[in-house]
């Protein structure tokens, strides 16, 4: 079998743009393919319950449009995952339409793509529950029953590589997918071309997030990797960039809750006995991935669900004795909600993240200090009724103002209102679903569609 | 005593999917790693006696000898980008170890 080579210009593509010159730098060399990742759960809920992009449509048309246009003159696959930074449907449609919208700017010739979906309808779930389908809870959740469905707004299923690879074999030469594990994308063309699932998912754990696996630490810039046998060896294409060993089996662990297994639909990748070594200044090869197909295919859900309307205060305390004493007046603010509002629980959500003390790491905070020169409290306040969302916030905020504590010599306000306004937000979102669910076939919670872009087409008539 | 701060290279924290922040302390110096591997600093009761944390909170804890690291995994309470959440992305939650003391 050939050596086989994949270059990858970033990870999730768009969020800024990509690099273009060790982009080009690595076309150069002529890979086979051409992959990346474009979204994740990474972002929070509210890109996926609100159905919306976070990445700027500008910033996907520039990503996009380098790649496309590489491909196309070397004529290799695109292949574009998690479309516009959740994977909906809309995702995909939009990155279809982006390609539509580069190949008329620059009039290229036919190409065909494969748009690939994989968002689910809550009903379709909700069949197969009352079909006895088990939704199993992932990372120590309980598993999803009909009322978790019916919070969840919105699903996508994570697709492993079969879909992917299947669209090629059909003629497609961009692939636009929908919610994808990342290293799936890169495991496609690799399993296509006949190599192991062993080193055609690892190979896309190691490249997923292109620069990042190379040191010094650089996002955006791109990276190849070249697979021949059972090992791959990744090289950075920025000129300022190495990647060691080191750099790239500490790219390996990243986000990941057991460093050494890589889950997809149908089986895992074991990373233990994986091994790294120094082939020149630029690159390193890594081999010793072994993949355990698992007996039965389960796949991955991620869904979103709304549970409130938020609003929001900011304030301010520079008196040290207030400061000293914020937990009595929280609980007096507080305490002014409860006479209203009854505790705190389904029917509200109140938070004070002071800013200062712990309101980055919370509960995880050892040791957070008793005083601070300042302190800057958010009021956070959730409710389905965004009118008593804003009275919350305002009782849970001007009662600062307002905290009876004894002794103080300040008398006209415990607190710096930063403006009287109560801030809207975005509704809260939350991930209703972490869950994965069995499948006979992965093709079952996908759909292919065959698209041809001419670039040229409405012209010379 | 030195401190995980001048003996690591680099010590981060990060989402690892919706319900979980993982935790990477990664050296380049070999005797370094060996030293913090071997001193017990960052066996799991001392990660959680650090975050003040029960024990069922700290889901994965290994060793990764390739990459000279010491990984952890800690569940969250809720889910990234809820409500009462201030970190969506879980990267700033590594700054307690710092000034854990290395024997």
């Amino acid at each position: 079998m050939k050596p086989f080579t994949i270059a990858c210009p970033t990870g999730h593509l768009a969020f800024t743009p990509l690099e273009k010159e060790s982009f080009l730098a690595g076309c150069r060399l002529s890979p086979y393919a051409i992959v990346a990742y474009a979204g994740s759960c990474d972002i929070g809920p509210r890109p996926l319950r609100a159905d919306r992009h976070v990445s700027l449509e500008v910033h996907q048309r520039h990503d996009l449009e380098i790649m496309l246009l590489e491909a196309r003159r070397l004529g290799v696959p695109m292949i574009v995952g998690s479309a516009s930074d959740t994977g909906t449907d809309r995702g995909v449609d939009q990155f279809v339409g982006l390609l539509r919208a580069i190949a008329a700017e620059h009039r290229l010739a036919p190409f065909r793509p494969a748009a690939i979906y994989s968002e689910q309808k809550i009903e379709d779930l909700l069949d197969r529950l009352a079909r006895g389908a088990r939704i199993e809870g992932l990372d120590g959740r309980p598993d999803a029953d009909a009322s978790t469905l019916r919070r969840t707004s919105r699903v996508v299923a994570v697709m492993n590589a079969e879909p992917i690879r299947r669209a090629p074999r059909e003629g497609a030469e961009v692939v636009i997918a929908g919610r994808a594990s990342d290293c799936a994308l890169f495991a496609a063309p690799l399993l296509q071309a006949g190599f192991s699932p062993a080193i055609a998912y690892y190979t896309g754990k190691l490249m997923e997030c292109a620069s990042f696996a190379c040191e010094p630490y650089m996002g955006k810039e791109t990276i190849l990797g070249t697979v021949e046998g059972e090992s791959v060896r990744v090289r950075a294409m920025h000129p300022a960039q190495r990647c060691t060993p080191a750099s790239l089996a500490s790219h390996a662990v990243y986000e990941r809750t057991d460093p050494l297994r890589e889950h997809v639909a149908g089986g895992w990748i074991d990373m233990s006995a994986c091994c790294y070594e120094r082939v020149d200044e630029k690159s390193t090869r890594a081999s010793g991935a072994v993949f355990h197909p698992t007996p039965t295919i389960k796949v991955e859900l991620e869904g979103a669900g709304r549970i409130g309307e938020r609003r929001l205060v900011i304030v301010g305390v520079r008196d040290p004795q207030t400061i000293a004493r914020i937990d009595d007046a929280i609980a007096w603010a507080r305490g002014k909600v409860v006479e209203r509002f009854g505790p705190e629980g389904e029917g509200y959500r109140l938070f004070y993240h002071r800013y200062g003390r712990d309101a980055v790491m919370k509960e995880l905070d050892p040791d957070p200090p008793a005083a601070s020169h300042e302190l800057g409290i958010v009021v956070e306040a959730v409710h389905d009724d965004a009118r008593i969302a804003e009275e919350i916030a305002a009782l849970a905020a001007r009662n600062l103002f307002y905290a009876r504590l004894s002794g103080t010599k300040g008398t006209v306000g415990a607190a710096a209102l930063m403006s009287d306004e109560i801030l809207i937000r975005e509704p809260g979102y939350e991930w209703t679903l972490n869950h994965v669910i069995e499948v006979e076939d992965v093709m079952e919670l996908v759909r292919i569609r065959q698209l041809v872009i001419d670039g040229r087409a409405g012209e010379g008539r | 005593m030195p401190s995980l701060r001048e003996l690591a290279s680099t010590i981060r924290s990060k989402n690892a999917g919706v319900d979980h922040l993982t935790f990477d302390i990664i050296f380049h110096d070999r005797t370094a790693f060996e030293r913090v591997r071997d001193s017990g600093a960052l066996d799991p009761e001392r990660i959680c006696a650090l975050f003040k944390i029960p024990r069922e909170r700290l889901t994965h804890h290994c060793v990764f000898e390739p990459a000279q690291a010491i990984e952890f995994t800690i569940r969250r309470l809720r889910p990234s980008g809820s409500p009462g959440e201030t970190d969506v992305f879980g990267a700033q939650r590594y700054a307690p170890l710092f000034d854990v003391e290395v024997p």
